[in-house]
């Protein structure tokens, strides 16, 4: 019975975690593929760290909760990352399909790298 | 008491960790985590430079489970978003007004955006008022806006900055 849970957690985790990385290819821009890294992994993860836990938990019979830690780490970490890669994008003038916004074209020093 | 102990919290929060590290509740161990919890803070005071106050702690914890929730449907809505025809996605940069002030507000409030429904954070201002959004998918930017307001930054306010 535990066994078919966790089996099936593992699937969705992958399952996840395949459609975030699918996003990269399918999507247009930078700033839309960025959201496919950060979203659909986290519950990727979440649902991989919960089969773990609850399968060493079983085996070993004491919780094992260090994966916590995991799950804590990824959600101060992926959102930062992806702050910081959106940011860098937006110095760079990256194209995008949205609309800039104004008052970041008209701050930047280098209006001849965007086309 | 500020001196020798400026970081109560962040004490209790270390110890939680490094328990949950070495995975084990021996005596040796939680004296040791909390020993690690009072040394790191104070190694480390002049990264804090202001005072990490919480008003409302069960406000906080209640803010965590929505915020949970959330990200559980924004995993559904970004996967059927990108599975879905990605030439109709409608992606748009919002600027969001902050009432919000403390730094430690603004960057939880921050990767709070990113980690739920279609939203990355991308932006502050440098004046820090506006923090800049890019959505994945959006019809109403208005909307998108009083949502993150109403349903983020408001308990944000709350817990961590006196009204």
């Amino acid at each position: 019975m535990l066994e078919i849970f966790v089996s099936l957690l593992i699937l969705t985790g992958a399952i996840f975690t395949f459609i975030g990385s699918l996003g990269l290819v399918r999507l247009k821009d930078f700033y839309t593929r960025i959201h496919g890294p950060t979203k659909a992994t986290t519950l990727g993860v979440g649902s991989l760290l919960i089969a773990s836990m609850l399968y060493f938990s079983s085996l070993e019979e004491i919780v094992s909760l260090h994966e916590v830690l995991v799950t804590l780490f990824l959600f101060i970490t992926a959102p930062v990352s992806a702050h910081l890669l959106t940011k860098a994008a937006l110095h760079l003038g990256l194209q995008s399909l949205a609309k800039l916004p104004g008052y970041l074209v008209n701050t930047r020093h280098h209006e001849k790298k965007v086309k | 008491m500020y001196r020798l102990l400026p970081h109560p919290m962040l004490t209790l929060i270390l110890a939680g960790i490094w328990l949950l590290l070495v995975n084990s509740i021996h005596i040796g161990q939680i004296v040791l985590g909390l020993l690690l919890g009072w040394m790191i803070p104070l190694l480390t005071t002049q990264f804090w430079p202001e005072r990490v106050r919480i008003y409302k702690p069960f406000y906080l914890l209640r803010f965590v489970g929505i915020i949970l929730i959330d990200i559980v449907q924004a995993n559904f809505t970004v996967a059927r978003l990108i599975l879905g025809n990605p030439d109709r996605l409608q992606p748009a940069f919002v600027s969001v007004p902050l009432i919000l002030k403390s730094d430690l507000a603004i960057s939880f409030l921050a990767n709070v955006i990113t980690l739920t429904p279609g939203t990355v954070s991308a932006h502050l201002s440098h004046d820090r008022c506006h923090l800049l959004v890019h959505a994945l998918h959006v019809s109403n930017t208005e909307e998108l806006v009083n949502t993150i307001k109403s349903r983020y930054e408001t308990p944000l306010k709350e817990i961590f900055e006196q009204c």
